[in-house]
């Protein structure tokens, strides 16, 4: 601080409350407009009968809650969607650590690899699923085409990709990984940076050899970015409802629904926007829990 | 000596497979779609065609398609002037907002960045409903004034981050000695942070356009007809006729669409990542 300059500071004190509020109270009152509010209306509306079309609206406390937990769609959904997220981030963590490894030295052609492996993430995601829709379709799959030539099928012998209810899973795990891999691998580029190189030069020295230097020195070092990793990857997933929208709407016969599509399946597509809005609800605990974690490691981050 | 030529021979075969196949593996859509927009249909849809190759000569049919009767340059230019006036709002909001953070308010100045920043964490599949009936009973349902409206909330809070940093990083004697030489705070900022901001300022411009140009949930819920479209809806919604996929034309235009964005974002992204790392990289 200026500690020679007291007339600056004085000036400071005197115009800060009156010009800061000016200055950042627009911003918040978007915010608070747009997030806020409609947050608060999606809570209202989950304890209503509120319906698109409906003028009127009755308070029915937790009837919507009863009815959407007693339904076999939504529980398959609240499944899908954490599966979904927990095996997408189990296969994104371990394959973004191999690769943001690979990455961290210094090579040629290094900036050109680099974009091609953030494509995923760079480009609109919507845009990318229908990529992925024609890679697996029933009917014209690269995979499948593969696989015959191969001699693992027969032609027109092999599964439909999007067809089958796990195969269907399977795929909707598999894009998510897509996307996310190339975000964590640059987040942790980024984290594994700022690791000393002097630290697992030092136990090379020592006599410690390539896989000891990465499992007790690099990755327990890399650990709080690998957290940020999943944090942000975690919220992704489970909130995404793109993915599955595009490549499979749900089906086949729920089997890939999860808490976002079927919000908009029931909400939007079916009018009920009560049901919707509790459905769309049931994401809250998890990113609490996440901004929780946040904010601790935020927190630990300035002590150290 | 042998034995060690060998490792470092063996981790280094290891090194570049895992960069081949990584790259091969994630870049693939990309080559598919490249490759498919220029296909001729007889050859796109023969099963026993080599699909990794031309199997007859390649053609712009699908692009003629794509351009002459689609809405999709309509969709682009949707997007483009949603995008620009996105890019307006956010920069308004934002800017003062995120001076004021890092220069005004102190200690309080942390924990309202802190309580900005996670609201970036609200996703729009939990606003969507609430918000498409604030929408309609704005009037604004099936125009682009929806998402206009709408884009900013998620825009605003992580540009705040952003630029909160990027003005704290700017030395604070330079605006005192501006302000002993006669210029009010507010003139300050507008006449000497605004300026030797401008490369943080590019970042959240660049950033903003491109979370419009991937934002999905918000247009498919509030835009239904085809022509007020933005491009991420409109080329996997309404390049489809009924169940008729023009796989061709699709992938050309995803393709189109994704590139530009995907180069200019990516010239940016060390500075995304250092925002979303929150205080993690030290």
């Amino acid at each position: 601080m200026a500690i020679g300059r007291p007339k600056i500071k004085s000036l400071q004190a005197a115009e800060s409350p009156l010009l800061g509020g000016a200055m950042f109270s627009p911003a918040v009152l978007y915010i608070v407009l747009l997030i806020g509010a409609p947050f608060v209306l999606a809570i209202f509306y989950a304890f209503s009968d509120a319906r698109i079309g409906s003028t009127t609206l009755h308070f029915v406390g937790l009837e919507n809650f009863r009815s959407i937990l007693q339904s076999p769609s939504f529980r398959k959904a609240l499944q899908n969607s954490i599966v979904f997220t927990i095996c997408a981030q189990a296969i994104v963590v371990v394959c973004s650590t191999m690769l943001s490894i690979a990455l961290e030295k210094k090579f040629r052609g290094r900036g050109l690899l680099r974009f091609l492996i953030l494509l995923p993430w760079v480009a609109p995601v919507s845009l990318g699923s229908i990529g992925w829709k024609w890679i697996l379709d029933s009917i014209y799959s690269v995979i499948t085409w593969v696989l015959v030539w191969l001699h693992f099928y027969k032609p027109y012998g092999a599964p439909m990709w999007l067809g089958q209810p796990h195969l269907a899973m399977a795929s909707v795990i598999l894009v998510h990984c897509w996307r996310l891999i190339p975000f964590a691998t640059v987040v942790m580029l980024a984290g594994s940076s700022a690791i000393p190189k002097e630290i697992p030069e030092a136990a090379a020295i020592d006599g410690a050899g390539f896989w000891r230097t990465l499992f007790q020195i690099k990755i327990p070092m890399m650990l709080p970015i690998i957290n940020v990793a999943v944090l942000f990857g975690t919220i992704f997933t489970f909130t995404d409802m793109t993915v599955v929208y595009i490549l499979t709407a749900g089906g086949p016969f729920d089997s890939t629904q999860t808490l976002p599509s079927l919000a908009f399946a029931t909400g939007i597509q079916g009018s009920d926007l009560a049901a919707g809005a509790a459905i769309s609800l049931f994401l809250v605990p998890v990113l609490v829990v996440i901004a929780y974690l946040m904010l601790r490691m935020a927190h630990r981050a300035e002590v150290v | 000596m042998k034995r060690a030529d060998l490792r470092k021979l063996g981790a280094r075969i290891v090194h570049w497979s895992v960069l081949f196949v990584f790259t091969v593996l994630l870049a693939f859509p990309f080559y598919w779609m490249l490759i498919a927009a220029f296909k001729q249909n007889l050859d796109l849809y023969t099963v026993e065609n080599n699909p990794f190759i031309f199997n007859a000569r390649p053609t712009l049919d699908h692009l003629r398609l794509l351009f002459n009767e689609t809405r999709f340059v309509r969709w682009l230019g949707n997007t483009a002037l949603v995008g620009v006036i996105v890019v307006a709002i956010t920069l308004l909001l934002a800017m003062p907002a995120a001076y004021a953070l890092a220069r005004l308010t102190g200690r309080w100045g942390q924990r309202l960045g802190i309580g900005i920043f996670l609201t970036y964490l609200v996703p729009p599949t939990l606003l969507f409903i609430p918000l498409s009936r604030v929408v309609a009973i704005l009037g604004l349902q099936d125009t682009i004034w929806s998402v206009v409206l709408v884009y900013p909330s998620f825009t605003v809070p992580f540009s705040i981050w952003l630029l909160m940093a990027f003005f704290k990083s700017i030395p604070k004697e330079l605006e005192d000695a501006a302000m002993v030489d006669g210029l009010t705070r507010f003139g300050a900022f507008v006449k000497l942070v605004i300026p030797i901001s401008v490369s943080g300022i590019l970042t959240v411009v660049i950033f903003t356009f491109t979370l419009v140009t991937q934002e999905f949930v918000y247009a498919l819920t509030f835009i239904s007809p085809e022509s007020n479209q933005m491009v991420g809806v409109g080329i996997p919604i309404f390049l489809v006729r009924g169940d008729v996929y023009f796989w061709g034309s699709l992938m050309a235009a995803c393709l189109i669409a994704s590139l530009p964005v995907a180069l200019v974002y990516n010239m940016f992204l060390d500075r995304f990542i250092a925002g979303f790392t929150v205080g993690a990289v030290k």
